[in-house]
C-alpha cells in the first residue's frame, strides 16, 4: 500500500510543478520532503529552487545542512537555529516563529545523496551571489563535479556577471557542460569545435568520457559502434566466451577445479564414472569421467570446446562508445586527436625540461670525477662519500643556522673547504704513492670510499636527514597543464652553468689553470719549466672534491641526504665521464646531457618501471662504448695514447 | 722479382699534421734496406701502418705473392703472417725468465687452446737454446728479463724476433747503446738474415748504414725523398739540404 | 708463482761481459753454438721438462693444508664427529671455500691477466640463482605433491605445475611460469644453465669490451655497470626470479628432506673442499704453462703480444668467459650453504670486495687469493656477527658490527700502499723465490715502452 502511494507521488512530482512559494510547496510535498531520497525527491528539490522566491536559497541551505525540522504538533516545517533552550524557529516565509523544545520537534536529516542534490539545486543561487569568491567557489565546484543540473543554472549566470575573468571562467565551463550535457547534438559538437587548438586538462575529462569504449556481445550490434572484434584475431576465443558468460548468453565453462569437484563427488568404490581413481592424474581421464557422469545424469552438462566454438560464433563481439551520437564522437575523436598531437608537443618541451634539469645534476656530481679522472687519471671511487660530505655539511649548517636562506648561503663555501680539504689529505696521504698504479688507485679509493660510508652511517645514522630548501626554492615554474618545471631544478641548472663558467675561466685564464693543463699534457717538461707538479696534483684533486662537496649540497636540497647518496650517483658520474670522454670538461658536460637527457626519454617510455630504464641505459652505454671508445668529445691521434 | 711488401700512396694525418704523405716503398723477400730521416720524417709511423697499429687515411700495403692487404688484418694477424718487429727501446717481458720470453716468440699456434695445451717438444728446446747462444744469453735462460743489462735485453729482443720466424724483419735502431763490437755482430747478423729474408732497418747511425751495405731510402717530411746506395742519396742535394746538412 | 728450484748463479758471477762471449763463437748467425756440446749450460735446465707438481711447489702444500681443514672439520662437525662445531659453522667454512674458488677465478682475470673485472661475483650469483631454480622448484614441488595428495582424486601433471607456480611467485603476483623458469624441473639442464648463462653473458659482454680494445680502468668501469645492469634487472619483479624477494629455501634438498642438515652441512663442505681443490688445480695448471707466460705478458704489455702473433682479444676473452663459468659454478655450491639469494648479492659491491679479499691475500699468486678470501670473510663473519669483543675506550666504545667496515676500508688502503703484494707476499719472505735483484710486482713487470704505447 505504502509503496503504491510513494509511486502515485512520484507520478504527481514528474509533472511540472507550478511556481510557487516556498511554504506552499514544502507544505504540499511534506510527506516526501520528511523520507527523502535520491530517487523521488529531484523535483521537489528543482521546484524549490526554480520557485522564484527569495526564501528558496535560505531553505534549502537549511535543509541540506540538517537545519530544517518539523513540529511534532502540527507538521508544520520550520528553519531550525540551537539555542539554549532548544531551537528558536524561523517559518519558511522568512517570519521569526519563536522557539520550541528538542523534544518538540522532528530534525530532517537527508541522506548523503539528498544533500549532493541540494547543493547542486543551491549552485544556481551562489552562482549569483554578489561575493565573487564565493560564485568562484560554485564555479570550482560545478568544475570538479560536473552534472547535467548545473547546465541551466550556469548559463542563466553569466548574462549577469560583471566579473571579466569569471566572465570568461563561466562561458568555458558553460561550454564544458554543453558538450557533456546539453540535450540537443548540434550544440555540442558546435561546443567542441569552439574549443579550437586548446589542450587544458578539463578540455580532455570533458571529452574523454564520451569516447570510452565498452566491449559488449549480441546477435546484432547496436549502439554507437566504435569497432567489431573478430574473436580469434581481435580476441582470444576465450575472452570472447566469457564475455557472453557475463552477459548471461551461455552457461559457465567448466573449470578444472569444478570438475574435480564434481568427480570428488561421485566416487564409487574407488572409481569415478568407471574409471579408476589412479587413472585421474591425467586430464583426458577425467574428460571422460565426466562425461561418463553427464551422460548418467549425475551432473550438469557442461560446455564442450564445440559448444563453446559455436556459441562464439553465433554472437558478435564489438566496442560501443559511452556517448550514442556518433556525429558528436566523431567530433570529440577529432577534438581529441588535436590535443593529443599539441600535448605530444608538450610533454616533449617537458620532458627536455626534465633531461636538462637531470643532466645538470649529473654534470655536478660528475664534474669533480672529470677533473681527477681527466685530468690526472686517477680514478676516484670515494667521489660519492664527497658528495655525501658535502649534503651532510649542508644537514650540519642547517641545524645551526634555522635561516634556511642564510644556511644555505653559509653551507656552499663550507663544503667546498672540508670537502677540499678531504681531498688534499687524501691526495697527500694515498693516491700521491700511486700515480703509476691506476687500478691499484681504484681499490685504495675504495678502501676509504667503504670506510667513509660506514662513518657516516655511525655518526648520522641509517636514516634519512633531511636538507630544506628556503621558501623561495619552492613552488615551479608552471608554464601551463603539461610543462613545468620547479625552482630548485632551475637552480640547480643555473649551478651547474656557472660551475661550467668557473671552470672554464680557471683553466683558460688562470696561471693555475695553465699550469693544470701543463702538467696534464706533460708533466715532465711542466716540471722542467719551474712548474711543481706536485702542488698541481694537490690542488686539481682538492678542486675536484671541492666540487663534489657543493654538489652533495645541491643533490641534498631535493634527494634524502643518507650515507648511501654518494654511491647512489657514481656510477652515473663515471658513466658520465666515460661517455663523455676523458680530459675534457665539454665531453662531461655531453656526457651528462646525453644520459640525463636519455634516462628521461627512457622512463617517459617505460613510466611504471624507472630500474628496467636503469638497466636499459646501462646497456646503451655498454654498447655505446662499442662504437665511441673514447666518448663523445675524444681527443684524437697521438695525443689520445693507447 | 716481385716484391714481398708493397707500400703505394700511403697518406695518414693526426689531428691534421700529415705523418705519412703520399708514401710508396716496396721491398723483395731477400733484401736489406735501410731508412734514414730526421726526427719526425715518418719513420716509426710508417712501421706501424706496416704492422697495423695505424691505419692510413688512404693508400695500399700488400704482402706476399698473392697480394693480401695488410690494412684489413689485425696486428696479431700481420704479426702472423710474417712481419716481426723489433722496437728502438728494448720490450721484453721483464717479469718473465728469458727461457720464458724466448718460448712466447717462437713460432707456434698462437690460440688460446693451443697455448693451454703447449708443451715445449724437443726440438723447441732445442731451437731456444740455439737463439740464446747466438745472442750470448745461455747462462741467463733462467733469469727474469727484467734484471739484464740494457744491451742484453737488445740482444733477446733479436732473439726473440728470430724466433719468430718472419719473413720481414723490421729492425727499428738496433744498435742504439751497443758497444763497437755488439755492432759489428748486429751487422753482421742482419746482412746475413737478409740472405733468406727481407730486412729493414730504421737507422740513425750514418756509419751503422755503410757497414750494412745496402740499398737506403731516405724519408722527409713523410714522403720519400731519395732512394738508392748510401753514397747515391748522399750525394743528392736535396738530401744534404734537410738531413746531413744539419749534421 | 715461484720460479724454477734450479740453480742459479749468484748476482756476484752474473752477467758474463757480452762482448766477451760473442768473441767465443764470431761466426755471426749460423754458427754452432759452442754451449751444445761440452758441458750442458747451466741455464738452459731452465727449459728441461719437469713434473707439474715441481714447476708448482705450492700446489702440494695447498692440497696438504686443505686435506688436513677438511679432516679436522669432519671430525669436529656435528654430523659424523665430536660435534665440537655448529652446523651453521659448518656451513659457514663450506661457503668460504666457495668464495676462495671465485678468488682464484678473479686471480687469473685479474692477477694475472691484468683485467681488473668489478663483474666477477655477479656470475657467482648467477651460477647460485640457476641451481637456485632447481631446488626451489623440486622442493616447492615436493611440498604440493604432498598437500594435493590429501584429495581423493589424483592431481595432473597441469595441477602439480600450477600449484608449484602459485607457490612460487604468489609473493610477486604473478600466476604463470615465467619462460626463464623452463627448465627449472630439471636438474641437468639447470646445471647446464650453471655454466651457459655465466659463460654466454661474460662472452657477449668480453666480446663486445674486449673488441673495443677497452682496457684498464675504463674495463673495470664497464663491468662495474654491467653488474649494476644485472642486478637491478634482477630486482624488478618481471625478471622472472621473484625481484628483490629472491629465491629461498636452497638449503633443503629436494628428495632429502629427512637428511638433518647436520650431514647435508658436512656434505656440501666436502663438495666446496673438492671442488677448491679442483679448481686450485686446474688455474695452477693453466697459468704454470706458456698460456700463463701469454697471460702474465698480455697483463704486462699487450701491445707487445700482439706483435707477436698472440690473438690477444681471443686470450683475454677466453680467460674472463673461462673463470666466469668457474665463478658460476662456485655460486652453485655456494647458495645451497647460504639458503638464500636475492639481486643484493650480485650488485657491484660484492665484485669489488672480491677485489678487495684478492689484493689482500696477494695478486698472482693462487694461494694469495685463497687466503685473502678465506681471512677477510672468516673475518668479516666473525666482526659483523656481533661476536668480536667491543672495544671501550672510556669516552667511547667501538663496537665491532659499526666499525669493521671501517677498519675493513683503511686495512685496505693500507695493504695497497704498504704491501702491494698482499698476505702472499709474507710466503715469499718465508721462502724466497729462486730470483735475482729487485722482486718485481705485477705492475713493475714491464718497462713501458714509450714507443710501443704511442
Amino acid at each position: 500500500m505504502r509503496a503504491l502511494i510513494l509511486a502515485f507521488l512520484a507520478l504527481l512530482l514528474a509533472c511540472p510543478v507550478q511556481a510557487d512559494t516556498v511554504a506552499q510547496i514544502v507544505a504540499a510535498q511534506s510527506a516526501a520532503i520528511e523520507k527523502p531520497s535520491r530517487q523521488t525527491i529531484g523535483p521537489v528539490i528543482s521546484s524549490l529552487a526554480a520557485s522564484g522566491d527569495p526564501m528558496a536559497a535560505q531553505v534549502l541551505e537549511a535543509w541540506g545542512d540538517k537545519r530544517l525540522g518539523q513540529r511534532k504538533s502540527d507538521k508544520a516545517f520550520f528553519i531550525l537555529a540551537p539555542d539554549s533552550a532548544g531551537y528558536a524557529l524561523t517559518d519558511l516565509s522568512g517570519a521569526a516563529a519563536g522557539t520550541a523544545a528538542k523534544a518538540e520537534i522532528t530534525e530532517l536529516k537527508p541522506n548523503a545523496g539528498v544533500r549532493g542534490l541540494i547543493a547542486a539545486a543551491l549552485v544556481q543561487f551562489t552562482l549569483s551571489d554578489p561575493d565573487p569568491v564565493k560564485r568562484a567557489a560554485a564555479l570550482n565546484s560545478i568544475a570538479q563535479d560536473p552534472n547535467p543540473e548545473s547546465l541551466e543554472p550556469l548559463r542563466a549566470a553569466i548574462e549577469t556577471e560583471t566579473d571579466p575573468a569569471l566572465k570568461a571562467q563561466k562561458l568555458r565551463l558553460e561550454r564544458l557542460l554543453t558538450i557533456r550535457f546539453d540535450p540537443t547534438p548540434e550544440a555540442r559538437i558546435l561546443a567542441i569545435q569552439s574549443f579550437g587548438s586548446d589542450s587544458g586538462i578539463d578540455l580532455r575529462a570533458a571529452l574523454s568520457p564520451l569516447v570510452a569504449t565498452t566491449r559488449q556481445v549480441a546477435e546484432t550490434p547496436s549502439g554507437n559502434i566504435a569497432r567489431s572484434l573478430r574473436p580469434g584475431r581481435d580476441i582470444s576465443e576465450t575472452e570472447a566466451y566469457d564475455l557472453l558468460v557475463a552477459a548471461n548468453l551461455a552457461p559457465a565453462r567448466l573449470t578444472i577445479e569444478a570438475q574435480k569437484k564434481a568427480l570428488a563427488a561421485h566416487i564409487v568404490d574407488g572409481k569415478v564414472g568407471g574409471i579408476s581413481l589412479a587413472e585421474l592424474s591425467d586430464q583426458k581421464a577425467r574428460d571422460l569421467a565426466y562425461t561418463a557422469l553427464e551422460t548418467s545424469g549425475a551432473v550438469p552438462a557442461a560446455a564442450t570446446a564445440d559448444e563453446v566454438t559455436a556459441a562464439v560464433a553465433k554472437y558478435q563481439v564489438f566496442e560501443t562508445y559511452a556517448e550514442p551520437d556518433p556525429q558528436v564522437t566523431a567530433a570529440a575523436l577529432e577534438a581529441l586527436g588535436g590535443i593529443d598531437r599539441s600535448v605530444g608537443l608538450m610533454t616533449t618541451a617537458d620532458l627536455a625540461m626534465d633531461g636538462v634539469s637531470l643532466a645538470a645534476i649529473y654534470f655536478l656530481a660528475a664534474i669533480g670525477l672529470a677533473i681527477t679522472f681527466g685530468v690526472m687519471r686517477v680514478i676516484n671511487m670515494a667521489h660519492g662519500e664527497f658528495i655525501t660530505m658535502g649534503a651532510y655539511t649542508g644537514f650540519v649548517v642547517q641545524t645551526l643556522v634555522p635561516d634556511k636562506t642564510l644556511s644555505l648561503v653559509l653551507a656552499f663555501p663550507l663544503a667546498f673547504v672540508i670537502t677540499f680539504a678531504a681531498g688534499v689529505a687524501m691526495e697527500r696521504l694515498v693516491i700521491r704513492h700511486l700515480y703509476k698504479r691506476p687500478l691499484e688507485t681504484l681499490l685504495a679509493t675504495f678502501g676509504i670510499s667503504i670506510a667513509l660510508q660506514q662513518v657516516f652511517k655511525n655518526i648520522f645514522g641509517t636514516q634519512a636527514r633531511p636538507l630544506t630548501s628556503p621558501d623561495w626554492l619552492g613552488g615551479a615554474l608552471v608554464f601551463n597543464d603539461v610543462v613545468s618545471i620547479s625552482y630548485i631544478r632551475l637552480a640547480i641548472i643555473a649551478l651547474a652553468a656557472i660551475f661550467l663558467m668557473v671552470f672554464l675561466y680557471i683553466m683558460k685564464r688562470t696561471r693555475l689553470g695553465l699550469e693544470v693543463r701543463a702538467v696534464t699534457q706533460n708533466p715532465t717538461m711542466a716540471a722542467s719549466m719551474g712548474i711543481n707538479p706536485d702542488r698541481i696534483n694537490m690542488l686539481t684533486f682538492g678542486l675536484g672534491s671541492g666540487i663534489a662537496g657543493i654538489a652533495g649540497v645541491s643533490i641534498g636540497l631535493y634527494a634524502k641526504v643518507t650515507s648511501e647518496l654518494g654511491a647512489d650517483y657514481i656510477v652515473q658520474s663515471f658513466m658520465t665521464v666515460v661517455v663523455g670522454g676523458v680530459g675534457n670538461i665539454f665531453g662531461a658536460l655531453a656526457g651528462a646531457g646525453m644520459i640525463g637527457g636519455l634516462q628521461k626519454a627512457i622512463e617517459f617510455l617505460n613510466p611504471s618501471n624507472t630500474l628496467a630504464a636503469q638497466t636499459y641505459m646501462i646497456l646503451f652505454i655498454i654498447l655505446f662504448i662499442q662504437v665511441r671508445p673514447r666518448g663523445i668529445i675524444a681527443l684524437k691521434g697521438r695525443a689520445a695514447g693507447d | 722479382m716481385s716484391a714481398l711488401l708493397e707500400v703505394s700512396g700511403v697518406s695518414v694525418s693526426f689531428d691534421g699534421f700529415r705523418a705519412i704523405n703520399n708514401l710508396s716503398f716496396s721491398i723483395g723477400p731477400t733484401e736489406l734496406r735501410a731508412i734514414i730521416g730526421p726526427n719526425g720524417a715518418g719513420k716509426t709511423t710508417f712501421m706501424d701502418i706496416v704492422t697495423g697499429k695505424t691505419r692510413p687515411d688512404s693508400g695500399t700495403v700488400t704482402w706476399g705473392e698473392k697480394g693480401i692487404s695488410l690494412l684489413k688484418l689485425s696486428e696479431a694477424e700481420i704479426a702472423r703472417a710474417g712481419v716481426g718487429r723489433k722496437f728502438q727501446r728494448p720490450t721484453v717481458f721483464e717479469d718473465q725468465t728469458v727461457a720464458e720470453n724466448l718460448t712466447l716468440a717462437l713460432k707456434s699456434p698462437r690460440g688460446p687452446l693451443a697455448a693451454l695445451w703447449f708443451h715445449l717438444t724437443g726440438a723447441g728446446r732445442q731451437r731456444v737454446e740455439e737463439l740464446a747462444a747466438k745472442v750470448g744469453l745461455t747462462d741467463h735462460l733462467s733469469r727474469k728479463a727484467g734484471e739484464l743489462a740494457h744491451g742484453q735485453k737488445q740482444w733477446l729482443e733479436i732473439a726473440m724476433l728470430l724466433a719468430q720466424e718472419p719473413k720481414l724483419l723490421l729492425v727499428d735502431e738496433p744498435a742504439a747503446g751497443m758497444t763497437l763490437a755488439e755492432r759489428e755482430l748486429t751487422t753482421a747478423m742482419l746482412v746475413d738474415l737478409a740472405k733468406s729474408h727481407a730486412v729493414v732497418v730504421v737507422e740513425h747511425d750514418m756509419d751503422f748504414v755503410r757497414r750494412l751495405n745496402c740499398r737506403v731510402t731516405v724519408l722527409h717530411e713523410g714522403s720519400v725523398l731519395a732512394e738508392g746506395s748510401l753514397d747515391h742519396v748522399t750525394a743528392d742535394p736535396q738530401v744534404i739540404e734537410v738531413y746531413l746538412g744539419r749534421g | 708463482m715461484t720460479l724454477p728450484l734450479t740453480e742459479t748463479p749468484t748476482p756476484a758471477t752474473q752477467a758474463p761481459a757480452p762482448l766477451s762471449s760473442f768473441q767465443k763463437y764470431p761466426g755471426g748467425p749460423g754458427a754452432e753454438p759452442p754451449a751444445g756440446s761440452g758441458a750442458e749450460p747451466r741455464g738452459s735446465a731452465a727449459l728441461a721438462p719437469r713434473s707439474f707438481l715441481a714447476k708448482n711447489p705450492s700446489v702440494f702444500w695447498f692440497l696438504l693444508a686443505l686435506a688436513v681443514l677438511t679432516a679436522v672439520v669432519t671430525i669436529l662437525s656435528p654430523a659424523l664427529g665430536m660435534g665440537a662445531m655448529s652446523t651453521s659453522f659448518v656451513k659457514t667454512l663450506g661457503k668460504t671455500l666457495c668464495l676462495c674458488i671465485a678468488a682464484l677465478a678473479m686471480d687469473v682475470v685479474w692477477g694475472y691477466t691484468g683485467i681488473l673485472s668489478l663483474g666477477h661475483m655477479a656470475f657467482f650469483g648467477l651460477g647460485g640463482y640457476m641451481i637456485g631454480q632447481w631446488l626451489m622448484y623440486a622442493r616447492t614441488e615436493e611440498i604440493v605433491v604432498a598437500a594435493l595428495a590429501s584429495d581423493p582424486i589424483p592431481p595432473t601433471a597441469i595441477e602439480i605445475a600450477q600449484g608449484v607456480t602459485t607457490q612460487i611467485f604468489g609473493v610477486v603476483g604473478s600466476s604463470d611460469l615465467p619462460l626463464v623458469w623452463s627448465f627449472a624441473h630439471s636438474l641437468p639442464l639447470q646445471l647446464m644453465l650453471v655454466v651457459l648463462v655465466p659463460g654466454v653473458l661474460a662472452g657477449i659482454f668480453g666480446w663486445l669490451a674486449f673488441r673495443s680494445r677497452v682496457t684498464g680502468v675504463y674495463l673495470s668501469i664497464l663491468t662495474q655497470a654491467m653488474t649494476l645492469a644485472l642486478s637491478l634487472y634482477l630486482f624488478q619483479n618481471d625478471s622472472g626470479l621473484r625481484g628483490n624477494n629472491g629465491l629461498s629455501g636452497l638449503q633443503n634438498l629436494p628428495g632429502l628432506a629427512e637428511t638433518s642438515q647436520d650431514d647435508l652441512s658436512i656434505w656440501f663442505f666436502w663438495a666446496s673442499a673438492l671442488g677448491l681443490a679442483l679448481a686450485y688445480l686446474l688455474c695452477a695448471w693453466a697459468t704454470s704453462g706458456k698460456f700463463g707466460s701469454v697471460l702474465r705478458a698480455i697483463r704486462d704489455d699487450e701491445a707487445r703480444v700482439r706483435f707477436l702473433g698472440y690473438p690477444v682479444e681471443g686470450f683475454k676473452l677466453f680467460v674472463f668467459t673461462a673463470t666466469a663459468v668457474l665463478c658460476g659454478l662456485a655460486g652453485a655450491l655456494y647458495y645451497p650453504q647460504a639458503g638464500i639469494i636475492n639481486p643484493a648479492e650480485l650488485a657491484p659491491i660484492a665484485s669489488i670486495y672480491l677485489a678487495v679479499w684478492v689484493a689482500i691475500g696477494g695478486r698472482g699468486k693462487l694461494y694469495g687469493a685463497v687466503i685473502g678470501a678465506a681471512l677477510v670473510s672468516l673475518l668479516s663473519t666473525w666482526f659483523t656477527g656481533g661476536r668480536a669483543p667491543q672495544v671501550p675506550l672510556g669516552f667511547y666504545t667501538i663496537d665491532w658490527v659499526d666499525w669493521w667496515q671501517v677498519l675493513l676500508g683503511l686495512a685496505f688502503v693500507c695493504v695497497t700502499l704498504f704491501a702491494p703484494k698482499g698476505i702472499g707476499g709474507i710466503f715469499d719472505r718465508i721462502a724466497p723465490p729462486d730470483r735475482k735483484g729487485a722482486p718485481l710486482g705485477p705492475d713493475d713487470g714491464a718497462l713501458m715502452e714509450k714507443e710501443a704505447r704511442e
